[in-house]
């Protein structure tokens, strides 16, 4: 029993959570390793990307809700996130439109469309802030749990409990079904096929005939549905607050490089590893101990190996790591 | 400065007089490359002589001061490498020729990216011609040796069906054995119709295979003739074939 409690608590408080989160990092990942794997920058905008799609999102369900439309126990924000999408979708393609393909024309080495990157961030940096504001923002309706708590308890007898919030199932299931469509996408098709050809050698694609602008144009098609599906997804399982996104992008990037930049599937793996160590780190271990530990062998403290004051340290740790130990990332990426 | 050639009929693919480089001097001075329909033709000498250069300028990677290029007759001088390609022409790069991450079907299939058409029949033919790769189809393109990766660089260039296959050094870092089998299979191709322009380092056997050959010295034509008749000049054979 003393197990079993152990098991419940360690779901609700670390495996829960990460899964979660795990899932959010890996979108965003996503769509940051395929402007690498193509464009061949780190898009420091991505992070951004994320709060902009966000706060498109969030404006479209301010305008449902005001309609009275509704989804029921679902976050109307599921409505109105193909709006946010499409808003995205327009902003980053006129942003390459306008200050990207300027570089690219001029075939620029990619530190410098880092630092280009860098200010298209700043810029929506301020956007998203002048037409949201800086607050915190919590735009989640519907029902709140799938099962709460209580009923867990009820249900099993046991003394620790389980909750699970909608946010959370909606999360899972949405990033399942992204990932598994996005890899059929890039295995199966022809145009994903050709996206995979240009990432690997670009000249290569260019004498085959594939048109280097429709495969720029798809990726930032791609990568802004993801950030804003990544950062709506987030905005509704935590809140949605401008500097927060900011600070999403280092986990994002840690993610994205843990896997191996450039690499889709390295990236999903790296969201779940990176959300993982942030969860696990940073949790107090006392009462799990509690239930495995015989009695006279209990911690005294916490049993925390870190305050949550220093998640964002625990990226930048694994980070490090993978970067000293395996610079390629755990799939093979390509970053060297 | 070569004479134009005075033949009554123009040569299927024919880079004339081309003179030109990447800015600054100039590496191809004035020299002259033909091949006609279905023959091989190969273009040899010694290091730095513009082989690889005149290749890329007849493919349009490169621009001409002087000089033309001309297909079945066209006068192609203008147009993009990829225009050149919808034109016929297909060239098979010496280095990073194959897409490594994608398996060897995949690599034939972007090579037939331009075609709306059903590209299995020329699937099927390119893997007649090459049978290993039938056997590899489903294994990534990096993972094979070295000529199993030249035979699927050559087969993603075949799958434009084109008229013209430029191949540059394709026995480049290749056994011996392998490279008489890359020839081998290069004579294929060229029984099926394409017509093929190669650049060589391997000249003497390169040459034994040529209808057609080009010694190039410092960008211009040294010695042009059959491929038998340049390996018979005693010139030829001291200076550049190694006796």
């Amino acid at each position: 029993m003393d197990l079993l409690n152990a098991f419940v608590a360690f779901s609700n408080y670390v495996l829960l959570p990460s899964i979660t989160y795990g899932s959010q990092l890996a979108l965003g990942a996503l769509g940051a390793t395929l402007v690498y794997g193509i464009l061949r920058f780190s898009n420091f905008a991505h992070g951004d990307t994320m709060a902009f799609g966000t706060m498109a999102t969030i404006l479209a369900t301010w305008g449902l809700q005001a309609m009275g439309v509704s989804l029921g126990p679902l976050p109307t924000a599921l409505l109105a996130l193909p709006v946010g999408i499409l808003v995205t979708i327009g902003f980053v393609l006129a942003t390459d439109r306008l200050v990207y393909r300027h570089y690219r024309t001029r075939k620029v080495n990619s530190l410098t469309l880092v630092m280009v990157s860098l200010g298209v961030m700043f810029v929506m940096n301020g956007l998203v802030r002048i037409i949201i504001g800086v607050d915190d923002r919590q735009f989640a309706d519907g029902a709140r749990f799938i099962f709460t708590a209580a009923q867990f308890r009820e249900w099993t007898g046991l003394q620790e409990s389980l909750g699970l919030r909608t946010t959370q199932l909606v999360t899972v299931i949405l990033t399942g079904l992204v990932v598994a469509w996005l890899h059929w996408f890039l295995q199966r098709t022809r145009t994903g096929k050709s996206m995979r050809a240009f990432s690997d050698n670009e000249n290569l694609a260019l004498l085959s005939g594939i048109d280097p602008e429709r495969v720029v144009a798809i990726v930032w098609i791609l990568s802004a549905a993801l950030a804003t599906l990544a950062g709506v997804l987030y905005g509704l399982d935590k809140s949605f607050r401008p500097f927060t996104y900011f600070q999403l992008l280092l986990p994002v990037f840690a993610a994205a490089v843990v896997g191996g930049f450039g690499n889709p599937l390295g990236a999903v793996a790296g969201g779940f590893i990176v959300a993982f160590s942030e969860v696990f780190v940073t949790y107090s271990f006392k009462k799990i101990l509690g239930y495995l530990l015989p009695a006279d062998w209990q911690p005294e403290g916490l049993a925390q190996l870190l305050t949550t004051d220093y998640k964002v340290a625990v990226s930048f740790a694994v980070l490090v790591l993978v970067l000293l130990f395996r610079p390629t990332g755990i799939f093979r990426g390509k970053s060297a | 400065m070569t004479e134009p050639s005075n033949e009554t009929v123009s040569p299927f693919l024919i880079g004339e007089a081309m003179t030109g480089g990447y800015g600054g001097a100039d590496i191809l001075n004035g020299c002259t490359i033909a091949v006609e329909k279905g023959e091989i033709a190969v273009i040899v000498g010694p290091n730095g002589a513009g082989k690889s250069t005149a290749m890329k300028a007849i493919f349009g990677m490169l621009k001409l001061r002087q000089g033309s290029v001309r297909l079945a007759g066209d006068d192609i001088s203008d147009l993009q490498p990829q225009e050149r390609v919808a034109k016929g022409m297909a060239l098979v790069p010496q280095t990073d020729n194959v897409f490594t991450s994608m398996t060897v079907e995949e690599n034939l299939e972007m090579g037939a990216f331009l075609r709306r058409d059903d590209f299995r029949p020329t699937m099927e033919q390119v893997y007649a011609l090459f049978p290993v790769l039938k056997d590899k189809r489903r294994q990534a393109a990096g993972e094979l040796s070295g000529g199993q990766r030249q035979q699927v660089a050559v087969g993603r260039a075949l799958m434009t069906e084109p008229s013209v296959l430029l191949l540059d050094e394709p026995t480049a870092g290749v056994s011996p054995i392998v490279m008489d089998e890359l020839f081998d299979r290069i004579i294929g191709v060229a029984r099926t119709g394409v017509t093929v322009l190669m650049v060589e380092q391997n000249a003497r056997q390169a040459l034994e295979i040529a209808d057609r050959g080009y010694v190039l010295v410092q960008g211009a034509n040294r010695f042009t003739g059959t491929g038998a008749e340049l390996l018979a000049n005693p010139e030829v054979r001291s200076t550049f074939l190694g006796g």
